[in-house]
């Protein structure tokens, strides 16, 4: 406006300085974002282009998409890249699906019965959930290796043994997160069901679990997120290659120096990261609410 | 509550008959109850029979306290609440409670590589590694035979077929042999080929293992083979006298006795190489703090576990505020769309980030060289300080958007009332951020901190992946590298995923870091007040 519309001296004097104020206030901010967004994007951008590249090695991915090629892709059919997505998403829906359904189900019986030891109960479970059961891995392998020995689907180089020890922690780091949100719905109407003959059953399945809808999609996302990226549970329980999770199993194309797979990684970190990315970005705001609530990750 | 009442159905029950007359005992619920505690009591009367089977004497106590529980649970129709936690609880008690009480237990013994069975399983280990080919023993036609899973040993003897498994001595069945006198057919038992044997790597290993008694004599030895078509008998050198409590070797002649760290010591000084694990009391924290090979590494990592929590946690709290006071401004122009591009690292899987800057931070073809530093060959992984210094900014990287989150929120929730008094009263931008947003943002994101501390503690992901650890320590044999925290100096100690373990020692160290965040939790937890809530 200031260049084009005719002005007196000191009214374009006037607009030079609220030029400079807005300079000062607010337009640097632009530049800032602009950097952050190259600091924040450029490894995925990189990832990007390297899994389009068709040479597949780190050397030759230098250049932003020098080629683009689907090689890479179509060598993913050649791995056991599609056994470990089913892997994860099978491991990762049941911890999930156990986890909404356990830890509901807590959260129903704290927030709704009086009963004698609940104070205690909700005080012991807040004391274990802070102990993160990672640390126990040697005991949890030792636990495994005795288990296999009389039911061997509960043993080491098992998917239901892995999926159990998740759902170890589900009652721990979910119950408060639902507890809070159940105590939010009204007694009375559980009392009015109650009148009118439902059993405690009923009003849990029928009426409280559609209710709870947004905050059973938080802990089930959340609970997929932790199986997805756990690595240390993974590496030590699933052994044999075609009962790997994605973590285990691109973490091992990568690690040796000498073979990397720098094609295929890539573009199997494109197809990997792409469905979490837009889901975390879909329901960030769901998200930062449990993470605030539960916090974990960061 | 009356017939009279005309309010409209009740959603559940269709007519107007009273609730009270209505029968509602045995409804869907209970059938689909029923046929679950069903599952459940098959699955757990089968665990219960192989855990006797197995031995397993803990196991089979748990799972008949377990499932008899369950039972009385959901049948009774008093332990309502019950109803609800118990499978939860049945997971948490196992997978964690337990787990947790065993990493204490492992801690107080030397478990670990040549200590890892009971007294009684050393004691046979060390009478099969002990064991000879006995001189002069003939050697009889073998053919390897196979029932379902079970496989076993024919042999013939003057033309009689005899039949052994590693359970059962050898006995006599109907069979026909060959002219070099190989079994060739034998009842009830299927022969496998020997095309078979050299092609299946697994199904021979089994065979080289496989021991069949000879009689029901422990001192008549037992037929081995070596590569499946003749066996031997073997018998072990080594007697165990139960009385007296020791293995005497009948060839040399020399008495093993077991000593109080779980292994056969001879007369002669010599040991034997199976061993069983026994309790060494607070030997394993003493290991941690006095062996030289361990005190000095172990204390460095330590260090630089809290020195990378306490680092990681400030540096991206400090980085995500500026960004969040930067941009909390209402004057910016497509702020949403800035927030999501901000939080992409934060929608990025964790491990594959670490994994991906593992590729980007290569010396010698990382994009972060040739792209930031000309070229330049500069060894982020590979020397000490610049590993560390890598392991943090790619953790700055990863966790900023947090709280970028987090510091948005907070600040969007400030009372403006303060800021505008003192706005009124004369304090500039900095003294306004310093006074009254700074001390207000703490109070409700410090718990998050200190959350995000005992996250980081043991954030075994980022370390294993970026840098494995290291680079290693070169002056100690123990495997444990500069950017080791805790939680990945005991998984290379446990020896978990090979190498040598030490079970003991890593349960030992474990039981530190739970001390560690459970002290830094109730901090948090005094911080939060959560109990307040019930």
């Amino acid at each position: 406006m200031a260049t084009t519309a005719p002005t007196t001296g000191t009214s374009n004097r006037f607009q030079h300085t609220r030029r400079s104020r807005w300079w000062l206030e607010v337009g640097w901010k632009y530049p800032l974002a602009a950097l952050i967004i190259f600091y924040a994007a450029f490894p995925l951008v990189f990832v990007l282009s390297a899994s389009l590249d068709e040479r597949g090695s780190l050397a030759g991915t230098q250049r932003l998409f020098g080629s683009i090629s689907f090689e890479n892709y179509q060598n993913l059919n050649d791995t056991l890249f599609w056994t470990w997505v089913g892997n994860t998403l099978f491991i990762g829906l049941s911890a999930a699906i156990g986890a909404v359904l356990m830890g509901a189900a807590a959260a129903y019986a704290f927030s709704r019965f009086r009963f004698q030891g609940r104070r205690s109960s909700l005080t012991g479970l807040l004391i274990l959930q802070m102990f993160p059961q990672t640390v126990a891995f040697v005991a949890v392998f030792l636990l495994l290796i005795s288990l296999g020995e009389v039911i061997p689907a509960l043993g080491i180089n098992s998917k239901i043994a892995l999926i159990c020890v998740y759902l170890g922690t589900a009652l721990g780091s979910n119950t408060f997160l639902m507890y809070g949100f159940f105590n939010s719905i009204p007694q009375e109407m559980d009392e009015a069901a109650k009148i009118d003959g439902a059993s405690h059953s009923q009003i849990f399945w029928g009426m409280i679990m559609p209710l709870v809808r947004p905050v059973l999609a938080v802990v089930g996302l959340l609970a997929f997120v932790s199986a997805f990226g756990d690595f240390i549970l993974a590496r030590i329980i699933l052994v044999s290659s075609e009962n790997w999770t994605l973590a285990v199993g691109m973490y091992q194309w990568v690690s040796d120096q000498l073979t990397a797979r720098w094609g295929i990684f890539s573009a199997g970190t494109v197809i990997a990261a792409l469905p979490v990315l837009v889901l975390f970005l879909a329901l960030q705001r769901y998200i930062v609410g449990g993470l605030t609530a539960g916090s974990v990750k960061g | 509550m009356s017939t009279e009442t005309t309010a409209p159905a009740p959603s559940t029950g269709k007519g107007t008959e009273s609730h009270s007359r209505r029968w509602t005992g045995l409804g869907w619920g209970f059938v689909a109850k029923l046929l679950v505690m069903m599952i459940v009591n098959a699955f757990g009367v089968s665990a219960i029979m192989s855990a006797w089977n197995a031995q397993a004497w803990v196991i089979l106590g748990a799972s008949i306290v377990l499932l008899v529980v369950a039972d009385w649970v959901y049948f009774s129709r008093r332990m309502l609440p019950l109803k609800y936690i118990y499978p939860g609880l049945v997971f948490l008690l196992v997978f964690q409670v337990f787990t947790m009480i065993y990493t204490a237990y492992v801690a107080t013994t030397n478990y670990g590589a040549g200590h890892n069975v009971s007294k009684a399983q050393a004691i046979d280990a060390a009478l099969i590694q002990a064991e000879r080919e006995v001189d002069g023993s003939p050697s009889y036609p073998l053919a390897v035979v196979r029932d379902g899973d079970t496989i076993g040993f024919a042999i013939s003897e003057d033309g009689v077929v005899e039949v052994g498994t590693s359970e059962e001595p050898l006995a006599e069945v109907d069979g026909s042999v060959d002219d070099s006198g190989r079994p060739t057919e034998v009842d009830g038992w299927e022969i496998v080929k020997v095309n078979e044997l050299l092609s299946d790597q697994a199904l021979a290993q089994e065979v080289t293992d496989l021991r069949v008694p000879v009689s029901d004599e422990a001192d008549d030895g037992s037929l081995r083979t070596r590569e499946g078509s003749t066996a031997k008998v073997y018998r072990s050198s080594l007697v165990w006298d139960e009385e007296a409590d020791t293995l005497t070797d009948v060839d040399s002649g020399v008495v093993y006795t077991p000593n109080d760290r779980g292994t056969f010591v001879g007369d002669d000084g010599s040991t034997l190489p199976a061993g069983w694990y026994v309790n060494v009391g607070f030997e394993n924290f003493t290991k941690a703090v006095t062996d030289p090979e361990y005190s000095k590494p172990l204390l460095k990592v330590t260090a630089w576990t809290f020195a990378f929590a306490i680092l990681t946690v400030a540096s991206s709290f400090l980085l995500g505020l500026f960004f969040a006071l930067v941009f909390n401004d209402d004057r910016i122009r497509g702020k949403k769309t800035l927030r999501t591009l901000f939080i992409l690292p934060y929608a990025f899987p964790a491990f594959l980030t670490a994994l991906l800057w593992r590729g980007m931070l290569n010396p010698e073809f990382g994009i972060i060289n040739k792209w930031f530093f000309f070229g330049a060959d500069i060894n982020w992984l590979g020397d000490p300080w610049l590993a560390r210094f890598s392991i943090l900014f790619v953790n700055l990287w990863l966790s900023y958007p947090y709280w970028f989150l987090v510091c948005t929120g907070a600040l969007q929730s400030l009372p403006s009332e303060t800021t505008e008094a003192a706005k009124i009263d004369g304090a500039g931008r900095w003294r306004q951020f310093r006074s009254i947003t700074f001390p207000l943002l703490l109070v409700s994101t410090a718990p998050l901190a200190i959350a995000s501390f005992a996250f980081n503690f043991n954030n075994f992901t980022i370390i294993y992946m970026l840098t494995n650890g290291g680079p290693r320590f070169e002056d100690t044999s123990v495997p444990l590298g500069s950017t080791d925290i805790l939680i990945s100096a005991i998984y290379q100690i446990s020896g978990v995923a090979g190498g040598r373990a030490d079970y003991g020692l890593a349960a030992a160290l474990s039981i530190v870091v739970f001390v560690v965040v459970g002290l830094v939790s109730a901090l948090a937890f005094r911080q939060t007040k959560k109990l307040e809530e019930f």
